[in-house]
């Protein structure tokens, strides 16, 4: 494993795309930053423009709307960026699959490299993924 | 000439001054993570964060490629200069040359200009947002910090070299005991926090409002440039404010407690100050910082 890799497994700074969810996954991503869960022990911040990430993390489904802008996005992000996709909207699209304004599902717009499940997922959950993101990288 | 760029490049000046002030920032953001009753990163988080930055896609926007990559590297080189003066300066302060006082202070100006060229050349709109309001800032927090220097330049005999300015408060005591040095030191520490632009005064990189304004175009190697002009500046502002003000005892043991009380002030004035507007800090330092940064030079001229 090399060294750059390594680097940026400490220090992964996320870029919040929230692709219209219905902001529970996005409360309990905040909760990640409070107190009682503290990522920046790991060397996790939130970053203000995408061209600092090195993480892209999505809640929820894509409509015609956000599913451009998620694309651009991710043109814009610095590689190497890794995509997580948080919430089972943003896994797999679930009841929403057949609505109207849903035409693709996150991993047909950008390559997903985590999925973590919930509705919306424990922060603890994030973290476990996160972590395993990680631990993935690495092998 | 072996000597000077050993000076320069590793003992008062680069290296040196990197580690110093990424250790800083992770005191900086240690103590933070504390006084919000949470753990904080490591102590090793800053040297990681710089690594990976190294590590990262570079993208430059269209049309602007000299200037957009060269500006961090004007305002980096800048702060080494003077990183490499005061340090010399301190350990010998008999071999400082004639003005470099004057010097220090143009020289620490040009890590803001350089942000502000950087991100004018960058053509994005929240970037010029942050590159007007650096501006502003940088007009408004010269003069009463100016005025300040200016305080404890009158008190140390009218010198205007570091080495004489040390010899001064050697022989006569810090230049903080007494009623002017005591207002221009606590004015100088709120320009201080302007320069390092920390909250009350971080309107030029509003995270919140401007998404990182004058840095939203910056990625990889640039980006780590610029993190690291900050952590050395995090070192030099506060080693400035000792050599001027505090500048009686100068061990090592004396010097790096000074410069911690220093930091624990500044990151204390961070976390208990929300942001104020970019009208609202030009109106705080052109009238109240300014108008007590001129009673203090009065009461320096009056001998008190």
């Amino acid at each position: 494993m090399n060294l750059k890799l390594k680097a940026l497994t400490k220090s992964l700074w996320v870029f919040h795309a929230a692709c219209s969810p219905c902001n529970n996954c996005d409360i309990e991503i905040l909760d990640l930053l409070t107190p009682r869960y503290d990522v920046e022990r790991f060397g996790i911040t939130l970053a203000a423009s995408i061209r600092h990430a090195d993480v892209l993390l999505v809640t929820g489904v894509p409509n015609y709307k956000t599913k451009e802008r998620l694309k651009r996005l991710y043109q814009q992000a610095p590689k190497p960026c890794l995509v997580v996709a948080v919430g089972s909207c943003a896994c797999g699209r679930v009841c929403f699959k057949d609505s109207y304004n849903s035409p693709c599902a996150v991993d047909e717009v950008v390559p997903v490299s985590a999925y973590i499940p919930g509705c919306p997922p424990k922060p603890e959950a994030i973290i476990a993924g996160i972590l395993k993101l990680i631990k993935s990288l690495k092998i | 000439m072996i000597k000077l760029l050993f000076n320069y490049l590793i003992f008062p000046g680069f290296l040196f001054s990197a580690v110093i002030g990424f250790l800083a920032g992770w005191l900086e953001r240690k103590i933070s993570a504390r006084i919000q009753w949470r753990k904080g990163p490591p102590w090793y988080q800053n040297f990681v964060d710089f690594l990976k930055l190294l590590g990262k896609e570079t993208i430059v926007p269209q049309g602007a490629k000299l200037t957009f990559l060269l500006s961090p590297f004007m305002g980096l080189l800048s702060v080494i200069l003077v990183s490499t003066i005061l340090g010399l300066s301190i350990r010998l302060p008999l071999e400082s040359f004639m003005g470099d006082l004057i010097v220090v202070l143009y020289l620490l100006v040009i890590p803001a200009i350089a942000l502000i060229v950087g991100a004018s050349s960058s053509g994005n709109p929240l970037a010029s947002i942050g590159a007007s309001r650096e501006m502003k800032l940088v007009l408004a927090y010269e003069l009463p910090f100016i005025l300040s220097v200016i305080t404890a330049v009158i008190k140390s005999g009218g010198a205007i070299q570091l080495g004489l300015i040390l010899n001064h408060q050697l022989s006569f005591g810090s230049n903080i005991i007494s009623l002017s040095g005591v207002i221009a030191f606590i004015v100088a520490i709120i320009c201080l926090q302007a320069k390092l632009g920390l909250v009350p005064f971080d309107v030029s990189e509003a995270e919140q409002e401007i998404m990182a304004g004058t840095l939203i175009e910056y990625s990889g190697l640039p980006l780590a440039i610029f993190k690291l002009t900050k952590a050395i500046l995090l070192y030099t502002i506060p080693v400035l404010l000792i050599v001027l003000f505090l500048g009686k005892d100068l061990s090592p043991a004396f010097l790096v407690a000074k410069y911690i009380g220093i930091l624990l002030v500044i990151i204390l004035i961070k976390n208990t100050n929300p942001r104020l507007r970019i009208d609202q800090t030009l109106k705080f330092f052109w009238g109240s910082a300014t108008i007590l940064a001129i009673v203090a030079v009065i009461l320096a001229l009056w001998g008190y």
